[in-house]
């Protein structure tokens, strides 16, 4: 049997890896603050005599689009999109630091600040807690100020500053909850020139024009992989048939 | 089979999920004191095929490697309780909070539940009652002699009765506040509940410690909005063929497969 059938096989599961990590970026066209992943393909060689020829092809996931999504007006006064570069600062139930650009922040009964999934935001000095409020003005570099409640309009309080930080982009790793963090694990100081804007929720930055023609490609990719699959088969059935007539 | 099927098949539960929600806004956009919800997004768990930066020789590290989402999930819906508009209907006993704060409501077995709607009316007993025959708590009876019933800012009920010049003091209308009003839960009828959530009710008078005032002659609108609630339907519904394509496709690939093979 020719081993070239192994070479297409190996190409169209691979394929259908990276048809798997396009789908999840369509799958979360609408996740708020969703960055898109990409799926490339690298060529392995096999070494050894005679396997010059053979590369196999194997499918990884090299980084996420770190590109602006479209941010939309939600008017609510807990919604914070970060403007260009930068990431909020949030603890995860390890104790660890992790970075999201999901800025759908409630409230806890004990006034504790958190994401949209329940994940208290950091601030200076740890996680942030509020104390009622009556409006809760968010700045744009991260300053949360409030109105007490029974307070005038004149006595606006400051309390603290979401952790805003802005690490290099390639020490940066998705995490399998979808939450990014430090390569190495450090904690990433704070960065005075990240921008937020209140009443505005960031989008995923999925292009689904881009996705869709991604699909399409690797559809193609795949149909030729079968027929290379195929085309071992005839070369195979041939061979038989050269031996039948003998 | 192929993983895209089931990465796309939570992507359209999720638009599923979205459309119900955005069309029980819709079908709310008229009544009064609702509050619209709205769905909250986030990724599912991420597959480590391969992890990155594993040694691929003693001596040198993969770069990168092969991570594969597996989806979408719904976490839940929030409460928006941004305030509706204000309409007046010159109804004696239509009342609106502006600002903070929600009615308190008996139920029939003797707890609280919570309103924002203020279309308040009298039982057969004079008693104030909601549109369904609840009781507005703290409980206030307008004598049935009364010629006019006026309710002040700060929730005080005073009724004037035929033959008598001065006003009396019928009871007084109290609000309470939570610490997270989205954490309430709904229930249906305009009324929510006090949850773990949401944190224990603060009673006061309105006007104080935050609360809004009380506005007589007044209704809080829906504070659904039609325009976006409409371009969230448009997305969700190309969102939805989006996700149904990658589900054909990956079809189209299986079927590919068994028939050329």
């Amino acid at each position: 049997m020719d081993k070239a059938l192994y070479v297409g096989m190996n190409a169209a599961s691979q394929n259908m890896m990276a048809q798997a990590i396009n789908a999840n970026n369509l799958a979360n066209a609408s996740t708020t603050g969703f960055r898109s992943d990409f799926a490339q393909t690298m060529a392995l060689q096999v070494v050894g005599d005679g396997y010059q020829s053979r590369a196999y092809s194997q499918t990884e996931s090299p980084t996420s689009d770190f590109a602006q999504g479209p941010l939309r007006q939600t008017g609510s006064d807990m919604d914070v999109a970060i403007e260009g570069d930068g990431w909020i600062a949030v603890l995860t139930a390890d104790g660890s630091e992790a970075f999201t650009r999901t800025g759908e922040l409630s409230l806890t009964p004990f006034g504790e600040l958190v994401t949209g999934n329940g994940l208290p935001v950091l601030g200076n000095a740890g996680p942030i807690a509020l104390p009622p409020f009556e409006k809760l003005e968010i700045g744009s570099d991260g300053t949360l100020s409030i109105r007490e409640l029974g307070q005038g309009a004149q006595v606006m309080s400051v309390l603290d500053r979401i952790k805003l930080v802005n690490p290099e982009v390639q020490d940066l790793v998705k995490g399998e909850d979808g939450l990014f963090r430090r390569r190495d694990g450090e904690f990433e100081i704070a960065d005075g020139n990240v921008r937020v804007v209140s009443g505005y929720l960031e989008g995923s930055n999925v292009n689904v024009v881009d996705a869709m023609v991604e699909m399409i490609g690797l559809t193609r990719n795949y149909e030729l992989n079968i027929k290379l699959m195929q085309t071992a088969q005839r070369n195979s059935e041939v061979s038989s048939q050269l031996l039948q007539i003998q | 089979m192929h993983p895209a099927l089931y990465v796309s098949k939570t992507g359209l539960s999720a638009q599923d999920k979205q459309l119900t929600s955005l069309s029980n806004n819709l079908s709310n956009v008229a009544t009064n004191g609702f509050k619209r919800d709205r769905v909250v997004f986030e990724d599912l768990l991420y597959q480590i095929y391969r992890q990155p930066g594993g040694n691929s020789t003693q001596d040198t590290i993969l770069p990168s490697g092969l991570q594969m989402g597996t989806g979408v999930r719904t976490v839940g819906t929030q409460k928006m309780f941004t305030q509706g508009a204000l309409q007046t209907t010159e109804e004696t006993l239509d009342v609106a909070v502006n600002g903070r704060g929600f009615f308190q409501i008996t139920m029939p077995d003797g707890t609280a539940s919570y309103t924002r709607d203020g279309q308040f009316q009298l039982s057969a007993e004079g008693q104030l009652v909601t549109t369904n025959g609840l009781i507005v708590a703290p409980g206030i009876s307008i004598p049935i002699n009364a010629n006019t019933v006026t309710i002040g800012t700060d929730g005080t009920v005073t009724a004037v009765i035929a033959g008598d010049p001065a006003s009396t003091q019928v009871g007084n209308l109290t609000l309470v506040d939570f610490v997270n009003p989205a954490g309430l839960q709904a229930m249906g009828g305009n009324l929510f509940s006090e949850t773990v959530a949401s944190g224990s009710p603060q009673e006061s008078t309105p006007g104080t410690n935050g609360l809004g005032m009380i506005e007589q002659g007044m209704l809080e609108n829906s504070n659904v909005d039609v325009v976006e609630e409409l371009v969230n339907m448009i997305t969700t519904q190309r969102a939805y063929e989006l996700n149904s394509r990658v589900i054909s496709t990956a079809d189209q690939m299986l079927q590919f497969i068994s028939q050329n093979l």
